[in-house]
């Protein structure tokens, strides 16, 4: 009963996980079709930046929920001034520049903090049920990003905020037709995806650590979630995450992780060959 | 049975995206040598039924077969083979070809080499076009661009050809080159046009198909339907006022 | 100038380049010097394949190393348990092309995306990565050959002379064979592309839909090319393997990153161009390393700076550009010395 009571938590926690880490790389793709290829630097970033902060002396939820989404949405402003805003409309192009960009940040921060792994051990200590343990924190985790996706929800479909960003989402001319610049719908996508990584690299920092290379460990799962998902931001991420998340986890246990995240893999070009176009691109249309 | 089917026969085709129905159960039969015109004001249904009979689109219901042989859910590369050529409503060509190239590209596809070359400079002839045969694609005029695309479909021979809005884009006197083209077209092979100048229109057809809201509103010789009162209401009557 | 002056032009300079390459090289070169060129040989293989695959096909595949990994990796397990490394190679490209067809057969049989299609390719190559760094334990060993995780396989075997199972070739002799097989395969490309299947491949690129609309199932043409494009990416693994040994870095983000960046610089839609971009980045790459600076910078950041600019203000890659550039120098040239154009198409002065 126990064993079943962690078990059934562990997954619960990777889904939240795998969801949580690939959330704003889902918001840039909803709404610009393409994928950030830095998102696992937007990652990485929100790591060091908490980091960095709580290593000044400021308070570790002020550093992981305040100054790494600023700091990282902060980048992804400029990201999007210098290379994002030349590349209107090119996609392919603009895969490729974040991939450029991603380069250069893994460079940067090497320069500035050398190549070797920062962290924090995880606050909060672990919950024992029976004769086992899962860290609190990791709850906390997932609590956080069921918030977030709430949150999400909220914005999407009760705000004039989310009016617009709907808009976007079906028809790239209608925000045009609702009087917004698309030009502005997209930065200030970008921004908010970036913020979200920001957050969501932060927060799984204590659990992970943190390396200058550490966003290359993220990304294939991330870009999977992201792609099986299809257009759909938070419906997509969710189902997507679930489906993968609860693979991975039984692949896991079964037969250890080292195959969990190829059966994630080969779980995702299955899917992929059956909804070319993504679960929400068959299922769920309507959704968010 | 399947030598007297007539060369195309569409039944009850029915296209809906979404909530949408954009065609809503069109039948048409096509006969071997026909010359038919489609004509039907902008959203009538015309270029997603083209592209139902081509594979381009699989329809949601109903059905298309070509001498007897049903067609749907043939990928688009098959219906080709089988001899349908399409000639979409904006040229789609090969912008980084030459002309040759890209003719050459068109026979390739179901000829040997030699026979291959004969056919596409024979093309090129019949579109009066062979001065251009070196000239990079993506640099001619528009109305070039479309005797290209032409040249394209003709080359290969096809059993039926389907050509939307040809004229778009041309000057008077290469239209006037294109209707005695069709014509001659019309010889050889089955032609069904969708077009919007009724003059031009007048010149070519012998049978016109009037579409409406996704439905046939008439169908019948050209001088029957364009006296039409319905026909004139949803088509001419716009384009007067 | 003409195409076929181009192409003549193109075909001397190749001929030069493996000239210079297979025969003033090697005069007095050390063994540092045969180890890197055999590396850069290796590393222009895997570029090519990413120039016909993408060049010509139009198949962007984020994730080329991933072929290039896989059969470094099918060569050396395959030779240490064979014995025989030149059926060990050719077991090893087919593997490669054999991924590849698989891969290609998922992606293009569900028609998805470029987007999605570089996603993909990329993340298949990054689980390959993840997966063999995983393999330190003595649990990951194929019959005589321990995987090695993160470490790699540094028994992998070097390629012995044809027949001769004892005698293992020497440093000059694998860089003359990389080398040669960076020739070979260069020339297998341009022949492939003057072939029917080629022309159709190019003009599936151009226009898919009218390419379908004419006759072409583009879903086989477009596997037809990314298999190929697999199977030369394989080549390049094995010369990799031989050059040094296998490792899990083979198909890291890194080198991915830096296959995309070779094409890139070098120039889209030709073939020299992403070769003659392999060498200079690697090139750029060891000298930036040799400087002793105090980490005052990094390969990647130089690296990712060079692919985010060429992206946004170079559309066409270094090559391309600065051909354009000496053209238009050379048609000024002329037309100074009242010459005839000949960039001009004859057809221009023909249209009525």
């Amino acid at each position: 009963m126990d064993y079943a009571i962690i078990v059934l938590l562990q997954v619960v926690v990777t889904i939240a996980n795998l969801a949580l880490i690939s959330a704003g790389l889902a918001v840039i793709f909803g709404m610009m079709r393409i994928i950030n290829m830095a998102h696992g630097e937007f990652l990485m970033l929100g790591g060091y930046a908490a980091l960095v902060s709580h290593q000044a002396g400021l308070n570790l939820w002020l550093s992981i929920f305040v100054v790494a989404p600023l700091v990282v949405g902060l980048v992804g402003a400029v990201i999007e001034r210098l290379v994002i805003r030349r590349l209107y409309g090119r996609m392919i192009d603009t895969m490729l520049a974040t991939w450029g960009v991603s380069l250069a940040l893994v460079g940067l921060i090497t320069v500035i903090f050398g190549n070797t792994v920062a962290g924090v051990s995880p606050p909060l200590g672990s919950l024992e049920i029976g004769a086992y343990a899962i860290g609190r924190y990791e709850l906390l985790v997932a609590g956080v990003s069921a918030l977030l996706f709430a949150a999400g929800w909220w914005v999407l479909a009760r705000t004039p905020v989310g009016l617009i960003a709907r808009a976007a989402m079906q028809n790239r001319d209608m925000a045009a037709a609702l009087g917004v610049d698309p030009a502005r719908v997209y930065a200030a996508t970008f921004v908010t995806g970036a913020a979200i990584s920001g957050l969501a690299g932060a927060l799984i920092a204590p659990i992970a650590g943190v390396a200058p290379t550490i966003g290359a460990a993220y990304i294939a799962k991330t870009f999977i979630t992201v792609i099986s998902g299809g257009a759909a931001i938070l419906a997509g991420t969710l189902s997507a995450a679930g489906l993968l998340g609860a693979v991975n986890a039984a692949f896991s246990f079964l037969t250890g992780p080292v195959l969990g995240e190829v059966a994630l893999l080969a779980c995702a070009v299955l899917l992929l060959r059956l909804l070319p176009q993504g679960v929400t691109g068959r299922f769920f249309r309507r959704s968010l | 049975m399947t030598a007297a089917a007539p060369l195309l026969e569409a039944r009850d085709l029915v296209m809906r995206f979404g909530d949408v129905t954009a065609v809503g159960g069109v039948s048409m039969t096509v006969g071997e040598g026909e010359l038919r015109c489609l004509i039907g004001p902008n959203g009538a249904g015309k270029s997603t039924f083209f592209k139902m009979l081509s594979g381009q689109l699989r329809p949601t219901s109903g059905a298309v077969a070509l001498r007897g042989r049903s067609i749907v859910g043939l990928p688009a590369s098959r219906i080709a083979r089988l001899g349908v050529g399409v000639k979409t409503q904006t040229p789609s060509v090969f912008d980084g070809l030459t002309v040759m190239e890209s003719v050459r590209i068109a026979t390739d596809a179901l000829l040997p080499p030699q026979l291959a070359r004969r056919r596409a400079d024979e093309a090129l002839e019949r579109m009066r076009i062979p001065h251009l045969a070196g000239a990079t694609v993506g640099l001619l005029a528009h109305g070039q661009r479309q005797l290209v695309e032409l040249a394209m479909v003709v080359a290969q021979a096809p059993d039926l050809i389907l050509l939307d809005e040809p004229a778009a884009g041309m000057t008077g006197v290469e239209v006037d080159r294109l209707g005695d083209l069709i014509v001659e077209l019309a010889r050889s092979s089955s032609v069904i046009v969708v077009e919007h100048d009724m003059a031009f229109i007048r010149r070519i057809a012998r049978t016109v198909t009037v579409f409406n809201r996704g439905q046939v509103l008439a169908e019948g010789p050209a001088a029957e339907v364009m006296a039409d009162a319905r026909v004139r209401d949803v088509y001419l009557g716009k384009d007067a006022a | 100038m003409t195409v076929s002056l181009r192409s003549a032009l193109g075909f001397a300079a190749i001929a030069a380049a493996a000239f210079y390459a297979l025969v003033v090289v090697p005069q007095g070169g050390d063994l540092t010097t045969m180890i890197n060129g055999s590396i850069y040989a290796s590393y222009a293989i895997l570029a090519l394949s990413l120039a016909l695959i993408w060049g010509y096909g139009g198949v962007l595949s984020f994730g080329q190393a991933a072929f290039f990994g896989l059969a470094g990796y099918v060569y050396a397990v395959a030779g240490l348990n064979l014995g025989d490394t030149a059926l060990a190679a050719l077991i090893a490209v087919a593997s490669a092309a054999a991924f590849a067809a698989l891969l290609g057969y998922f992606m293009f049989w569900g028609r998805v995306s470029d987007v999605y299609l570089g996603v993909i390719t990329l993340t298949v190559s990054l689980i390959l990565y993840r997966f063999i760094n995983q393999t330190a334990g003595e649990e990951w060993t194929i019959g005589a050959a321990p995987l090695g995780g993160f470490n790699g396989i540094p028994s992998t075997p070097i390629m012995t002379a044809l027949g001769k199972p004892d005698e293992t070739l020497m440093p000059e002799q694998i860089y003359a064979l990389s080398v040669g097989a960076l020739v070979v395969c260069y020339l297998i490309c341009r022949l492939v592309i003057a072939t029917r299947f080629g022309r159709a491949v190019v003009a599936i690129r151009e226009n898919p839909v009218r390419a379908e609309l004419l006759g072409y199932d583009t879903r086989f043409y477009k596997l037809g090319i990314f298999t190929l494009g697999g199977a030369i990416a394989g080549v390049g693994g094995v010369a990799f393997a031989n050059s040094v040994f296998v490792s899990p870095t083979m198909f890291n983000l890194q080198t991915n990153g830096q296959v995309i960046i070779w094409v890139i610089v070098g120039g889209l839609g030709t073939l020299a161009g992403p070769v003659i971009g392999c060498f200079a980045m690697l090139s750029l790459s060891t000298w930036l390393g040799s400087l002793d600076g105090g980490g005052w910078t990094d390969p990647n950041l130089v690296m990712g700076v060079v692919l985010t600019f060429c992206v946004v203000a170079l559309r066409k890659g270094l090559l391309p550009t600065a051909l354009g550039l000496g053209e238009r120098l050379f048609a000024v040239a002329r037309e100074r010395m009242g010459a005839p154009k000949l960039g001009e198409p004859r057809a221009a002065e023909d249209r009525p």
